[in-house]
């Protein structure tokens, strides 16, 4: 798992194999070339500094373990660091004795603050919350009538002010409260304006939003993609209002995220919340090994675990597990197993998770129709044509396309790609014996891509 | 054997053959045309019937509100509030009174922490050295010289006019990630041009995000320009469509496109990107700018946005904003160093008046 990044100190490290013990020139050597991976995650200076540091106190004199290169065994070292600054509980908010709890988002303009408070709202109310969204961003045009939109998509109710009315921020948040009292809402979110933290109006102004409201939680949203900007950035605001935790956005996007990292580092606050997406589904719990490992480059595997394990019946994994070992995976078997990783998500969002993946196919964004179409292929074929494919001659494949309103030539390629990925199968079981996980990322992958 | 772990390299193999095969259909010309033009996302818009976008064309609106004085702003004035804080890094280096590693390390840092990126960073640096050696400089402050010329070098020789059509409306389409500053941009660029005495038309092609049409329509009220949209949810591709013939019927000078924002590496949304583009093409309007626009507060993954939008769309120059805030959009340095793209126009604030032309030396000057 430590493959992508250990390869660039493989060479570093080759001539010290033998040796017992890290030294602190073997550090030295490495520390370099992590500096660089975190500058290039977009890891703010200083807090890389800060980081190296660390990082060479910890390593300085560790035993080198058996099973790892020096250079892995770093970089395990560097991972867990990242982890721990990373870290604290996430996916929580602190809710209030008294209600209403308050949630104030703030942030930079075009942060996303908007949709991560109707995300928010979504889940807060699916948990079985009175949520009331607040619409106190009066600055951007049109701000107030996203928030009604997203509001009654996610139906929750908005409080704002009309537009020929005035136009104060901080009174629409004082008589929003009044507002959570009469409907009863236990849970108020406050939407507010994106402001520059230099702008000492606007972050006045958000001083006495804070001020009426008396947030429970102050949440800075952060874009992923923010660079070195971002320490000023979450110093300033928590100067300011005093920040309780982050919310990071646009995870979806190929962006390494070492923001994340330098927010946490000099705000010390947890990060909460990430936005995964466009739609309002797509926010989740911050999960601090698997930022650590994508600000490292490394595959999203432990996601990928989890889902698995949260996702999976026994039943079927067993059924997959019979076949494998009698060297036989059918097309059966095949639908079956699709099946299931679609329970884990959508399969775009799967393939980004996957060491190793080809880079077409991680930033393939993939239409889950076309998924249903490569379904509905296998199910207009017999039993027996499942079993063995090559009963599949032309007239057949005529019925198949006909019976799942598809081509003949797309009932060729998916023929095609299953012969692939049945060789795949037999070569990475070894015909039932244990398989090595590790081989996947070593393997041609190359041979899967494009089967026309 | 670990069933988890067989699990996970069954799902593996099936996620990768899926993957594959939908790459192939992916590439065949024939199955291009199943990428449908309406986002992906929001489910309940996906089954509307695909009915021609009711489309608006509001007659040219007085400006709601009578701006009080206008006064046009310079990149000086924006940073002076801030901007002397960052100085510290150039006393050091001069203080020390030699050229030393440490004041390599302090230029390295600068331009870092400016978003520059390491590679770019390392290249102007290089550049740098290379000169204090053959010039046999001595001095630290004449170093510091050195790396400003370097910078500048690398950013000028472009041609940073937006381009006109000889004849007939020129048509400029903004694109990039969300939250940018893309529909801000087109307003602040619609006022110049209806301040120079053009006919603006905003085609509002952005029908994704909510209330991303009322929000371009308030610009359009606010800065004198016709504004055609469709209906949340509606195709972009005719609205753009209506807005390029609306634009010939009204003889407008310029067409601006707003798009939604969207992440490059998704694919559909860069397929959509592209199709749009394709029928600005066969339309009798000339599109003369693609035009990617940049928070200035975007790190690395800024140069991964211009080489993606660049290769779907093929851009023709950047558009950075937020440049009023402390950070300073190094990465424009590293998109137009390895692609070649350079900076047209820039934005420093929020109001329509805010955006300024690109000065390197200025630029240069403000990045540490
Ligand atoms: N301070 C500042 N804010 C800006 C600038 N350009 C845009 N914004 C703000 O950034 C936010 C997002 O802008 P918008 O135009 O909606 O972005 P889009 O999603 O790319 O269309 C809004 O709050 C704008 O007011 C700028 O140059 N400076
Ligand atoms: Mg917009």
């Amino acid at each position: 798992m430590f493959d992508a990044l250990s390869e660039r100190f493989d060479g570093i490290f080759s001539r010290l194999r033998s040796r017992g013990k890290l030294s602190e020139a073997d550090i030295d050597a490495v520390a370099r070339e992590i500096r660089l991976a975190l500058l290039e995650a977009d890891v703010n200076v200083k807090v890389v500094k800060a980081l190296i540091a660390r990082l060479k106190e910890r390593a300085n004199g560790a035993e080198v373990q058996k099973s790892l290169s020096p250079a892995q065994q770093v970089i395990k070292i560097v991972h867990e660091e990242l982890i721990t600054t990373l870290g604290g509980t996430s996916g929580k908010l602190t809710m209030s004795p008294k209600p209403p709890t308050v949630v104030m988002m703030c942030g930079l303009q075009g942060a996303g603050k908007t949709t991560a408070a109707a995300k928010l709202a979504r889940q807060l109310k699916s948990q079985g919350l009175q949520v009331l969204l607040v619409a106190a961003d009066l600055a951007r045009p049109a701000a107030v009538e996203q928030l009604r939109v997203l509001g009654s998509r996610v139906d929750v109710p908005v409080w704002s002010v009309p537009e020929d009315g005035p136009q104060d921020a901080v009174e629409v948040a004082r008589t929003a409260l009044d507002e959570a009292a009469r409907l009863g809402r236990n849970v108020v979110i406050v939407d507010t304006a994106g402001r520059l933290q230099i702008d000492t109006e606007l972050m006045l102004e958000l001083k006495q939003v804070r001020d009426v409201v008396n947030p429970t939680n102050t949440l800075l949203v952060v874009d992923a993609m923010t660079g070195q900007e971002a320490v000023n950035v979450a110093t300033a605001f928590d100067e300011a209002v005093g920040l309780d935790g982050v919310v990071l956005t646009k995870i979806d996007g190929d962006a390494r995220g070492g923001a994340a990292l330098s927010v946490k580092e000099v705000v010390g606050k947890p990060i909460l919340f990430v936005g995964t997406g466009e739609k309002l589904e797509d926010f989740e719990p911050f999960h601090p090994d698997r930022m650590a490992s994508r600000i490292l480059g490394m595959g999203d595997v432990l996601t990928l675990i989890e889902k698995a394990e949260a996702n999976f019946d026994a039943d079927v994994a067993q059924r997959a597990q019979e076949s494998l070992s009698k060297g036989q995976f059918t097309l059966e078997d095949f639908l079956e197993q699709m099946r299931q990783v679609r329970k884990m998500g959508p399969i775009g969002n799967i393939m980004k998770m996957l060491p190793g993946m080809p880079k077409e196919m991680k930033n393939a964004e993939v239409d889950e129709g076309e998924i249903n179409r490569i379904e509905a292929i296998i199910c207009s074929m017999t039993a027996a044509e499942r079993r063995d494919p090559t009963l599949i001659n032309g007239s057949r494949r005529v019925r198949i396309a006909k019976g799942s309103g598809t081509s003949t030539s797309e009932v060729n390629a998916l023929l095609k790609q299953f012969k692939q990925v049945q060789q795949m199968m037999k070569a990475l079981t070894g015909g039932g014996k244990r398989p090595k996980l590790r081989g996947l990322a070593g393997m041609d992958l190359s041979q899967l891509q494009g089967g026309n | 054997m670990e069933p988890l772990l067989l699990v996970l390299i069954v799902a593996l193999v099936v996620v990768l053959g899926v993957g594959g095969l939908l790459l192939a259909r992916r590439s065949r010309p024939g199955v291009e045309e199943d990428l449908r033009p309406t986002p992906p996302t929001a489910p309940v818009d996906t089954l509307a019937p695909e009915t021609a976008p009711d489309v608006a064309l509001e007659p040219e609106a007085p400006p709601v509100e009578p701006e009080p004085e206008r006064v046009k702003p310079r990149l000086r004035d924006r940073l002076g509030k801030t901007r002397d804080a960052f100085t510290g890094v150039f006393s050091g280096i001069a203080s020390r009174g030699k050229i030393d590693d440490e004041t390599w390390d302090d230029l390295e840092e600068a331009l870092i922490l400016a978003d520059v990126g390491v590679p770019t960073t390392t290249k102007v640096i290089d550049a740098v050295r290379a000169r204090v050696g053959a010039e046999k400089v001595s001095d630290p402050e004449r170093v510091v010289e050195l790396l400003r010329e370097e910078l500048v070098a690398l950013l000028t020789g472009s041609d940073r006019a937006l381009g006109r059509a000889e004849s007939g409306p020129s048509v400029w389409m903004f694109v990039g990630v969300n939250g940018v500053g893309k529909t801000t941009s087109i307003a602040k660029l619609a006022q110049r041009e209806v301040d120079a005495g053009h006919r603006v038309v905003l085609a509002a092609a952005d029908t994704f995000r909510a209330a991303a049409a009322e929000q371009l329509a308030t610009w359009a009220a606010r800065t004198g320009s016709e504004i055609v949209r469709g209906q949340d949810g509606a195709d972009p591709g005719s609205i753009v469509f209506d807005a390029m013939s609306a634009a010939a019927t009204r003889g407008a000078d310029v067409v601006l496109v707003d798009t939604a924002g969207r992440l490059h590496n998704k694919v559909n949304l860069m397929e959509e990107l592209k199709k749009l583009r394709r029928i600005v093409e066969r339309t009798d309007g000339a599109l003369r700018e693609v035009l990617l626009v940049v928070d200035a507060s975007t790190g690395q993954n800024g140069l991964a946005q211009a080489r993606q939008f660049a290769e779907t769309v093929d851009i023709s120059g950047v558009v950075l904003t937020k440049l009023d805030g402390t950070a300073k959009g190094g990465i424009v340095l590293a998109i137009q160093s390895e692609l070649g793209i350079p900076v047209k126009v820039v934005g420093v604030g929020e109001t329509a008046d805010d955006l300024i032309e690109f000065d390197p030396e200025e630029f240069v000057a403000a990045l540490f």
